[in-house]
């Protein structure tokens, strides 16, 4: 039986189609989703994430507290500012990827993602509990509403006296907005601007229909978790399940600049991720004197992809036809695997399909063509630079 | 709820098949529940013209945004046509699934099997959702 947010009769009202995500009963899409992914790059896109999770971390040592529990470096967050960072295990595995606000000196919210906050909070008390501080796991008393896009400033605008203009990417400060008190947050998992509005249970309808309201004649519509997985998609950002996962690093997705082996004391996952740090930063000397070996002896670099090299890394893919890679997909190289999809769908911003891929770096270093195996037929596509769009300033 | 029309019948497999009454050759399209089942089509793949096809054979595919499915032939015989309207603009499956939306004709060879009536098939949907 999956769990429903304060917003479900909203949903159901506005014809969503309700689907289960992570054990919530959540709207898959309202209409046709490509419009509210239009929509969100366009004007704005109206979202209910009250699945995910907040878990409060409070005390005189609350900093210290997360800085051994998670990979980043949170005592020195100034309050008022966000940091994105991922909690670990002893092996350096991923447990989940997370957003810690410092709302005040003694006071973070750590925001993690609704498959994993009932074990995140667990473990985040357990590693807290040396520490003079306190974990509060408060995800059911939180409702969570996004509003994203280039409109979204002047739709929030009408509805709050909080000086939106000063408020940073990555920053949050508390405000009321339509006279419910809230966490106004600049933060998103779209690519483009936008706010998270963290707010109690009880003040979520009455919420998002202000913000419906202010919002109608900006070209703000419901976007459900269709589009939401596009959006975040296109802007090339990892999705916990698909691009990680405990049996991945920080590294192994390319995200190794959330490791903070530079903040004082120790953290979990340090001696594991110290050592798959240092094998990254060999591979990446020796992948620049290959190349440098290959461009002194041209045509010498063949069958690289039969070296099999042990290490991947997450690419992007453009598919150059029109049938969409998708997550669990092999991704070839002259008819051999050599990685999988983690993530896959037709871009509206590209026009054509993309993916998220881990591919071996030896098949990639090769530079031979890649193709993603769908459903039996090799069909090709090109690997490119992430993200696959970036919003124009 | 999604229109049924009278007069098409259909498969398990949400397609629709017109023109059964008529004679040898009939259209086929997949229905407007299964388009909104889908989501938005973004790709359709058709059979190709003179393929000879059985009844029950996966002769082509349609994928939306998160989802693919396999396209059912629902009746054997040959593919005497297909809609290129549909391969060049998928989204007509959502738009107009009984009409510009709709996928390939085949001529009838033998007895169809067992289709659905309207009613049938909207017990059927009923049941699903």
């Amino acid at each position: 039986m999956s769990r429903s947010t304060p917003l479900r009769e909203v949903h159901e009202s506005l014809g969503a189609t309700l689907t289960d995500f992570a054990g919530w009963l959540m709207p898959l899409r309202y209409g046709s989703e490509s419009a509210e992914h239009n929509a969100v790059r366009t004007a704005a896109g109206l979202f209910d994430l009250s699945h995910m999770g907040e878990i409060f971390v409070t005390g005189p040592q609350a900093g210290e507290a997360l800085d051994y529990a998670l990979v980043g470096h949170l005592s020195a967050l100034d309050p008022g500012r966000a940091r994105y960072t991922m909690i670990v295990n002893e092996d350096g595995g991923v447990l989940d990827d997370l957003i810690v606000y410092r709302l005040a000196d003694e006071e973070f919210m750590v925001v993690a993602n609704a498959s994993n906050y009932a074990p995140v909070a667990a473990a985040l008390a357990e590693r807290a509990a040396p520490y003079d501080a306190r974990v509060e796991d408060r995800s059911d008393s939180y409702a969570l509403i996004a509003v994203q896009g280039p409109n979204s400033t002047e739709i929030l605008r009408k509805l709050t006296d909080a000086d939106l203009d000063g408020l940073k990417y990555y920053a949050g400060l508390p405000g009321t907005v339509a006279g419910f008190e809230a966490l106004i947050a600049r933060t998103g998992y779209t690519g483009e601007d936008g706010f998270e509005l963290f707010i109690r249970n009880e003040d979520a309808v009455p919420l998002w229909n202000a913000l419906a309201e202010a919002g109608a004649g900006l070209g703000l519509i419901p976007a459900g978790l269709s589009a939401r997985d596009t959006l975040r998609l296109e802007a090339g950002m990892p999705l916990y399940g698909n691009e990680l996962s405990a049996d991945l690093t920080p590294f192994d997705a390319g995200l190794g600049r959330v490791v903070r082996f530079d903040k004082p004391g120790d953290f979990v996952g340090r001696e594991a991720l110290s050592a798959r740090a240092e094998q990254a930063a060999e591979q990446a000397a020796e992948q620049a004197a290959e190349q440098a070996a290959e461009q002194a002896a041209e045509g010498v670099a063949e069958g690289v992809a039969a070296r099999g090299g042990s290490d991947r890394r997450l690419v992007g893919l453009v598919a150059r036809g029109r049938r969409v890679p998708r997550h669990g997909y092999p991704v070839t190289q002259h008819g051999v695997v050599v990685g999988e999809v983690t993530s896959g769908a037709p871009s509206q911003s590209l026009g054509k399909p993309i993916a998220m891929a881990y591919v071996s770096a030896a098949a990639l270093d090769g530079g031979g063509s890649l193709a993603v195996d769908i459903r039996g037929s090799h069909e090709p596509v090109d690997v490119v630079d992430l993200p696959f769009y970036r919003r124009s300033k | 709820m999604s229109s049924i029309p009278d007069e098409l019948s259909y498969t398990k497999e949400h397609e629709w098949v017109a023109g059964l009454d008529d004679g040898l050759t009939v259209t086929v399209g997949i229905t407007a529940y299964a388009a909104e089942q889908l989501g938005d089509v973004v790709y359709v793949q058709v059979p190709e013209v003179g393929a000879s096809v059985a009844a029950g054979d996966a002769v082509g595919e349609v994928e939306s945004t998160k989802s693919v499915s396999d396209i059912f032939a629902p009746v054997g015989g040959e593919v005497v046509e297909v809609n290129p309207a549909v391969v060049d603009d998928p989204s007509l499956v959502n738009s107009d699934p009984y009409g510009e939306g709709w996928l390939f004709r085949v001529r009838i060879e033998g007895e169809p099997e067992d289709l659905l009536s309207s009613a049938e098939y909207g017990a059927l949907t009923a049941a699903e959702s």
